[in-house]
């Protein structure tokens, strides 16, 4: 068993509102300076066959149309 | 004309939906999800809901489901697909539909009455719905925000797959070009947002759902 973990973002150019209201939010909390803010998610899991991961994120983890995927091996 | 409607767990509209076909004139039964069993039915609806939790994206999940795979068949032979809200994103999801649907550009949980127009759709089954026929009808969703990349959108305009707009001042959820419902190259398989099956009798305020319902019907008999 290979541990991954998979890295799922909007594409660049598709519109991400959850990164913008994160963004709009930092300033009134004091945290000023801090841009291009985008939301994801995170998938971790243990596979047999780590060469088929591309091939699962594809298919099922994300949609290729409005996401990017990062696989990283651990 | 006999209507399957699809029921996954997390569904919520299939009873409306039945409803809506046998108003429209037509007869339709409950097709559980784990059943490939569309014998004797002509056309399917995947109706509206949260099918299995929305986990992971909306529809993801439901469109591996054997039910889904009969749909496939049936929407590759021609026959009419109907899928309405949660059923629009798992026909996406499922390549039967062009685009994604995506979180609403306010994240807000969106519930109201909107007005569509007939886009003029190239779609047989959409025969009678003029171009700017105007149908008010209810939406309720929190990923209808349809998405397709520029070039798609042109050639969805091109071959007259634009089903539906939102009119004016109705697209609450960011739509590009304003898009709430498409069909496949073919015709024969339709998605929207809206939901046509809750505005079917006069109590709740329009009719106009049934235009839909009773269009794809005509088309198939």
């Amino acid at each position: 068993m290979s541990r991954a973990r998979v890295l799922i973002r909007p594409k660049e150019g598709i519109l991400d509102p959850q990164g913008k209201a994160v963004e709009r939010a930092l300033p009134a909390l004091g945290f000023e300076g801090v841009e291009h803010v985008r939301v994801g998610r995170m998938v971790e899991l243990e596979a047999d066959d780590p060469a088929r991961l591309a091939e699962l994120c594809e298919k099922l983890l994300a949609n290729p149309l409005i996401e990017d995927y990062e696989i990283q091996t651990l | 004309m006999k209507w399957g409607v699809l029921q996954f767990p997390g569904s919520c509209d299939e009873r409306d939906a039945l409803n809506a076909c046998e108003v429209s004139g037509a007869q339709a039964r409950l097709v559980w999800h784990e059943s490939r069993d569309l014998d004797g039915l002509d056309g399917v609806v995947v109706p509206g809901g949260f099918s299995y939790g929305d986990y992971l994206r909306a529809g993801a999940i439901a469109r591996f489901s054997p039910a889904m795979e009969a749909v496939a068949e049936l929407a590759a032979g021609g026959g009419p697909v109907l899928g309405i809200c949660n059923g629009f994103q798992v026909l996406c999801e499922a390549g039967l539909l062009p685009g994604a649907l995506l979180r609403n550009v306010e994240l807000r949980f969106i519930c109201r009455q909107v007005d569509l127009l007939g886009a003029g759709s190239s779609s047989p089954y959409l025969e009678g719905i003029a171009p700017g026929e105007r149908l008010s009808i209810p939406a309720k969703h929190g990923e209808g925000r349809y998405y397709a990349p520029e070039e798609t959108l042109d050639g969805l305009e091109a071959t007259g797959q634009i089903a539906f707009r939102y009119a004016t001042g109705h697209n609450s959820n960011g739509s590009v070009r304003d898009v709430a419902g498409v069909t496949n190259k073919a015709g024969n398989v339709l998605g929207l947002m809206p939901h046509p099956e809750h505005a079917v009798d006069p109590l709740t305020g329009s009719t106009d759902g049934r235009r839909i319902f009773e269009a794809m019907a005509r088309f198939a008999a």
